[in-house]
């Protein structure tokens, strides 16, 4: 028997924002895909951010979300998006994710913004944490499009029982 | 069972992991039996269309290397 036709999963908790997770999660999750994986990202706290729309997409230079003082100044500090990720080390001031911006162009790397859209066209199931969208004060037209509706630990527990589970 | 190419990849240059996630796009277009064929330079794709292949249960029926490009026919199940 082929092992495609054993029911596996994967599930992904995407909890980092940081560019040099983010890769990994989405490398991971379109080639859980690729490898007939039913695969579901669960984002949940800085990495829901990544699932914000890109500036560029709401034609403006730079945008706040969030509708207190506390939730607008957290988004002035952490741009969401996966154009402008930063590294969790080494970041001097964006030079290091433009570097390895850099260097992944060289070596044809996929950008993390172009692996989401790979990801959402390989059917990942990409769910937005809704705790993380009410504590950070984020709407579900703040997110980008093709997104599973947002869901809560149970759901995302329950999805894990018997799948592989990484905490990235 | 065919036994010419039905379609041709080409992933040179590209980095893991687009030569396995375009490789599974492309193939979802082929019909049981055909053949697709796949050149890559990423060395780590060696290893990796066999995983891919003993995961998906299509057959990697041959892997050449020529002057740094390493060839891939593979058999949709």
């Amino acid at each position: 028997m082929a092992e495609e036709e054993r029911d596996r999963k994967l599930v992904i908790f995407a909890w980092s924002g940081d560019l040099d997770k983010v890769w990994p999660q989405l490398i991971l999750a379109t080639t859980g895909a690729a490898m007939g994986m039913q695969t579901t990202v669960f984002f949940t706290f800085w990495g829901l951010f990544p699932l914000l729309k890109n500036d560029k997409e709401h034609g403006r230079a730079r945008r706040l979300t969030g509708e207190n003082w506390m939730q607008k100044m957290l988004s002035s500090m952490n741009r969401g998006g996966t154009d402008h990720l930063k590294l969790s080390k080494m970041n001097f001031a964006g030079m290091g994710p433009r570097m390895m911006g850099k260097l992944a162009e060289d070596h044809k790397m996929a950008s993390p913004t172009a692996l989401m859209e790979m990801a959402r066209e390989m059917g990942v199931h990409l769910v937005p944490c809704q705790m993380t969208m009410d504590l950070m004060g984020l709407a579900r037209e703040d997110l980008i499009e093709g997104l599973d509706d947002p869901a809560g630990a149970a759901s995302a527990l329950l999805e894990a029982q018997d799948a592989i589970t990484l905490f990235i | 069972m065919s036994t010419t190419v039905a379609q041709t990849l080409d992933l040179k240059g590209l980095s893991c992991p687009l030569p396995i996630v375009k490789t599974a796009m492309a193939i979802k277009a082929l019909q049981s039996g055909e053949l697709l064929e796949a050149l890559a330079t990423d060395p780590g794709s060696v290893p990796d269309f066999a995983a891919w292949c003993r995961s998906t249960g299509n057959e990697l029926v041959e892997q050449t290397t020529d002057d740094g490009v390493f060839r891939f026919v593979i058999r949709k199940r």
